[in-house]
């Protein structure tokens, strides 16, 4: 009887959890003009709005391209110095690690508020590298902890028999480490591009007339009105992100992605 | 300096320029406006001054912006411990095989932006959302109101922070031993007494942290109070954005920052004292 109850309350609270996220599904195909529950019809009609609405497709252009920008320049950065960090004992590492890592620690919006300060005057605001800096500010915490969890579960064992074998450094990193590493660095690129692609606080900060991210777009939309067309958007969002996550754990296996 | 530290150095130099550029020069400069002050139209004036402070400690509306952001912060803390404790006792005992299937069922939701989810729980609670249809068929006349309220916020935002409550308390949950509930019940407790008595004391680390967690999420969110809030409910996070980006006092803004970063300060340290008196 008590098993049966706490079951039966566990079920209820999973339906919660993931009540708002599977009902946009059924929604996304109402035939209705506005947000009504059960929709009197099912059609593609706010599909097709979707690919009309022009200033949402242009903002999931900008945010894609924002998010492999933010990715290629995140790696580029955080690979050294996760290297750095993992492979040298020096003073002050923690210190390092821990202020590198910091950003994820404070609330957004109080990090996007002093990014607006700063970028108005430095005129970044509402431009590429602005968004760019300003992305990197959340994705280079993520970037350097993956990547230094991937570096510590290496094998110190076959760079060491490499650079005993001759090898200079700059090999051994080539031909060894980098291609061990692949995992590590297929999870960094998934978890920061969604980062990036998902950023909405700090964007919606510091974003402009002409450059628009998707997560601000739909913010905007859904704050002046509320029609089922957002829940078209919201599942290929769902559709798109689970296709990500299916792609990380072929490549590399969903646990060790996250780094456990 | 010897070779090692150098390359080393190297390295590092990008993180930490990009660092000092986006995070600790910003975050300096936005702890000295809080002593600025600036003029109805935003214009910034001259000098160091203690006028922004002077304000916030004078006039009512942020002492009762700063009340209310803690209480509706801590209701969603309990709510979402509430919420949240079943699910992750069920998983932490669930067979191995099961347990994953459930964890990545449970922190699916982190994949989809809190927009998307904000907007899903207007599907769900608005004015003609599944709610309010379920409501009509029982014969209610009128649903009460659950969207632009305090209540759309609460439930809203508990929902969006389960994930991270569920992930807190089954990290926290590695004391409790099956063994011991049995040698609890086998001596005679009854079912509640053994939760209350063995089970509970057990996960206590677990809860702590989830709440620490949910607690500093849910005082700094701002895209579920702004969306459901519907500009009705005033919170740190909304107000932040109301300073900074509709009425440009950006010296009450950063105050404001500096005020939730207070906040944060103050439940870390409660956590740390509870998490040393229970240890």
């Amino acid at each position: 009887m008590g098993r049966l109850l706490f079951h039966l309350l566990v079920a209820a609270m999973m339906v919660f959890l993931l009540a708002p996220v599977l009902l946009v599904i059924p929604m996304s195909f109402s035939a209705d003009r506005v947000l009504a529950w059960p929709p009197s019809g099912f059609s593609f009609k706010w599909y097709v709005a979707m690919m009309q609405e022009r200033g949402l497709a242009e903002a999931a252009r900008n945010s894609v391209i924002l998010a492999v920008i933010v990715t290629a320049a995140t790696l580029a950065i955080a690979l050294p110095a996760a290297l750095a960090l993992d492979r040298w004992q020096f003073a002050g590492r923690d210190a390092v690690l821990a202020l590198l890592t910091a950003p994820l620690l404070l609330p957004t919006i109080v990090l996007a508020l002093a990014l607006l300060i700063i970028f108005v005057g430095a005129g970044l605001l509402g431009t590429w590298p602005g968004l760019m800096l300003a992305h990197m500010l959340v994705t280079l915490p993520y970037g350097v902890r993956v990547l230094s969890t991937a570096l510590s579960t290496l094998p110190p064992s076959v760079e060491e028999a490499a650079a005993s074998l001759g090898a200079p450094p700059a090999a051994v990193f080539r031909r060894i480490t980098l291609p061990l590493m692949v995992p590590g660095l297929v999870a960094t690129c998934a978890i920061v591009f969604l980062v990036s692609f998902d950023e909405v606080v700090i964007s919606l900060f510091l974003v402009g007339p002409h450059l628009v991210t998707l997560p601000v777009a739909l913010f905007r939309y859904v704050e002046s009105r509320t029609d089922p067309m957002v829940a078209a958007v919201s599942t290929l969002l769902v559709v798109f992100s689970l296709a990500i996550v299916l792609v990380l754990d072929r490549a590399v296996g969903l646990r060790r992605a996250v780094g456990k | 300096m010897p070779i090692a530290s150098r390359i080393a150095l190297a390295l590092l130099l990008p993180a930490m320029l990009v660092n000092l550029a986006v995070f600790l020069l910003p975050m300096g400069n936005l702890a000295l406006l809080s002593f600025r002050e600036a003029n109805a139209g935003g214009a910034m004036l001259e000098g160091v001054t203690l006028a922004t402070w002077g304000k916030m400690f004078s006039d009512i509306f942020y002492a009762q912006l700063v009340l209310d952001s803690v209480v509706i912060a801590l209701s969603i803390t309990v709510l979402t411990l509430l919420c949240s404790y079943p699910i992750a006792l069920f998983i932490y005992r669930a067979p191995d095989r099961w347990k994953n299937i459930l964890i990545v069922a449970c922190i699916s939701p982190l994949l989809v932006s809190a927009v998307v989810r904000t907007y899903g729980w207007m599907v769900i609670l608005g004015d003609r959302g599944i709610i309010a249809a379920m409501l009509r068929g029982l014969g209610m006349e009128r649903a009460p109101r659950m969207v632009f309220n305090t209540t759309g916020v609460v439930v809203g935002l508990v929902e969006i922070l389960m994930p991270y409550m569920i992930l807190a308390l089954i990290a926290g949950f590695g004391r409790l031993n099956a063994s011991l509930e049995e040698a609890a019940s086998s001596l005679g407790a009854r079912p509640f007494a053994v939760f209350r008595r063995v089970v509970l004391p057990l996960t206590l680390p677990g809860i702590m942290l989830g709440c620490l967690l949910a607690f500093v999420l849910a005082v700094s969110s701002f895209i579920t109070p702004k969306l459901l809030g519907g500009g009705r409910v005033f919170l740190l996070a909304t107000e932040i954005y109301d300073q900074a980006i509709v009425t440009l006092n950006w010296p009450v803004a950063a105050a404001l920052s500096i005020v939730v970063l207070v906040i944060f300060g103050f439940a870390l340290m409660l956590y740390g004292r509870l998490a040393r008196a229970v240890a």
